[in-house]
């Protein structure tokens, strides 16, 4: 196909050659060119539409490290033995091939806001007019003593890909009767429901091959932290194979015996599963971002720019969340339409829309085909500058249905294509 | 591939003057329902975009423009009037659902009948 793609390009570039290049101002460069930093739910989704709602008169280049994407969402399936890691695997072929996004698989090192420009550990310095960052989160593993540089012995697999596998490595490993111990960070974390599935998965795939076994659930916080009612009931089912523990505060790890140290117990695990406290992606803390609690970006909701730092739109779960808006994947998929529209707004220098919308849905699995979902819609508040969830909409599921889980599968295919196709 | 192409130059060609024309029939339907022009029609005229970035919150389950890939409904090219009865159903809680009338709910019937106008006007397929 010579394609539709390319001869729509040089039209669109064409036409809008003067107009963009006026308004950049610290470039000398003809057309707009937007860096995105991050090729996950955030990212990829902005570098997407930023090609496609500017029908191709923006440049936009894709930094991501990793070759092809790994999808957060629906991991617990693969921890389970239901789904492969291919399963949830997208290539960055079609950003490319279709949508004209230039691709660099590389590390971005560092940013400099004042000269707008953005580092890279193979490729030299590039220059942007406006960047988009979707760092996701890292951990903070000085705050569990024990825990850094162990994360072969106690996988996290917090973050899909590699150390999925190992999980679920693990789990196979373990033996009938063992203990399957895992750890949930003080809120806020990524993926709020996330935890609890994966009990729920591991419990089912453990009924089934393993049942004299236990998920131990030692969670940081007093309570579930998402879809409580709906997951009691879940873990309620799995009777003695479930044993959720409340207010568990995390002292220390030891890795050779697989132990954990609470506050008033200590508990030996075959399979150790932490998932560590955590922050924003450490680029976002190098390049000097506003974080809050040295942790989350704060940012402007109209535009996603990082406050105080002009041209650096944040994303994903990175950012100090508004009101009710959770860390996940649907969310910084729409933080990524806000800002790809804001981003093209501020080049044509028009002013970004006042009144953004921005929803959430999140599945979980409560074993390998029954799901429940909670979801929320949220309406940008002028005199709060945030934006607010609807009261009286969204909600969460009845009860756990099969309906639901080919709603789940359903979810992931459309979200997928929504970023990659 | 001549045809499509030719399409789709037309229609980048005359985008500009598409997206004024396409607003004054969902401005009309507003009126048809009754609903006035309230700030939802304000915010719409003052901004082009308004319909497209709404509709956008849809895609993650219904796909970009409204194309699904797959497992959901399709909502592309759809009459207006349709989706709009479907979403004033969702919203009311008449039409049964796991998940609609809980999103229904979070929009104003404005924002749904721009959803509806955009959606409707886009192709079926890609």
């Amino acid at each position: 196909m010579l394609n539709r793609r390319s001869f729509m390009k040089g039209l669109a570039g064409a036409a809008t050659l003067g107009g963009l290049a006026a308004c950049t101002g610290t470039t000398t460069r003809a057309r707009a060119h937007v860096l995105v930093i991050g090729g996950g739910y955030g990212g990829a989704t902005a570098a997407k539409y930023l090609r496609m709602w500017s029908q191709g008169a923006v440049d936009v280049t894709l930094i991501e490290r990793n070759p092809a994407f790994v999808s957060c969402p629906m991991s617990n399936l693969v921890v389970g033995g239901y789904r492969e890691l291919a399963d949830i695997s997208v290539s960055y072929a079609a950003l490319q091939s279709k949508w004209g996004v230039r691709l660099i698989t590389d590390e971005a090192t560092a940013i400099d806001p004042a000269r707008r420009t953005v580092s890279t550990a193979a490729n030299g310095v590039l220059s942007y007019d406006r960047l988009v960052l979707s760092p996701g989160i890292d951990f903070i593993t000085t705050a569990v003593p024990g825990l850094e540089g162990n994360f072969e012995r106690l996988p996290h697999a917090w973050k899909a890909g590699p150390q999925t596998v190992l999980l679920r490595q693990q789990l196979q490993d373990m033996p009938d009767g063992g203990v399957f111990a895992m750890h949930v960070p003080k809120s806020p974390y990524r993926c709020p429901p996330g935890p609890y599935e994966r009990a729920c998965v591991v419990a089912s795939y453990l009924q089934r091959h393993k049942p004299r076994s236990k998920v131990l659930v030692l969670d940081a916080n007093a309570e579930i932290q998402s879809k409580k009612a709906l997951f009691t009931k879940a873990f309620q089912g799995y009777g003695k194979l479930i044993d959720y523990v409340p207010n568990s505060d995390l002292r220390s790890v030891d890795a050779t015996s697989r132990s954990a140290e609470l506050e008033f117990d200590r508990v030996r695990a075959d399979v150790l599963n932490v998932i560590p406290p955590m922050r924003a992606g450490s680029i976002a803390v190098r390049a000097g971002l506003p974080l809050v609690n040295g942790r989350w970006v704060d940012v402007d909701w109209l535009t996603m720019e990082a406050k105080g730092v002009a041209g650096v739109h944040v994303l994903g779960d990175a950012l100090l969340p508004a009101p009710g808006m959770p860390k996940s994947g649907h969310m910084a998929n729409q933080h990524a339409k806000l800002a790809a529209a804001a981003v093209l707004n501020l080049l044509a220098g028009e002013p970004p829309s006042s009144a953004p919308v921005l929803t959430n849905t999140c599945y979980s699995f409560v074993d390998d085909r029954n799901a429940i979902h909670v979801a929320s819609v949220h309406q940008y508040d002028a005199d709060k500058r945030q934006p607010m969830p609807v009261e009286g909409a969204g909600g969460l599921s009845t009860a756990a249905s099969d309906l639901e889980g080919q709603y789940a599968f359903a979810w992931a295919k459309n979200i997928w294509a929504d970023m990659l196709a | 591939m001549v045809r499509p192409r030719l399409r789709r130059k037309s229609s980048r060609a005359h985008a500009k003057k598409e997206s004024k024309v396409k607003l004054s029939p969902i401005l009309a339907s507003l009126c048809l329902l009754g609903l006035g022009i309230s700030n939802g029609g304000a915010a719409a005229a003052a901004d082009a975009n308004l319909a497209r970035n709404l509709a956008a919150t849809c895609a993650n389950c219904h796909g970009t423009d409204g194309r699904s890939a797959g497992g959901m409904d399709s909502l592309a090219g759809e009459a207006r009037d349709r989706l709009m009865q479907k979403l004033l159903a969702f919203k009311s809680g008449s039409r049964p659902a796991t998940i609609m009338h809980q999103i229904a709910r979070g929009y104003s019937d404005e924002q749904l009948a721009l959803i509806a106008g955009y959606l409707s006007a886009q192709r079926a397929h890609e």
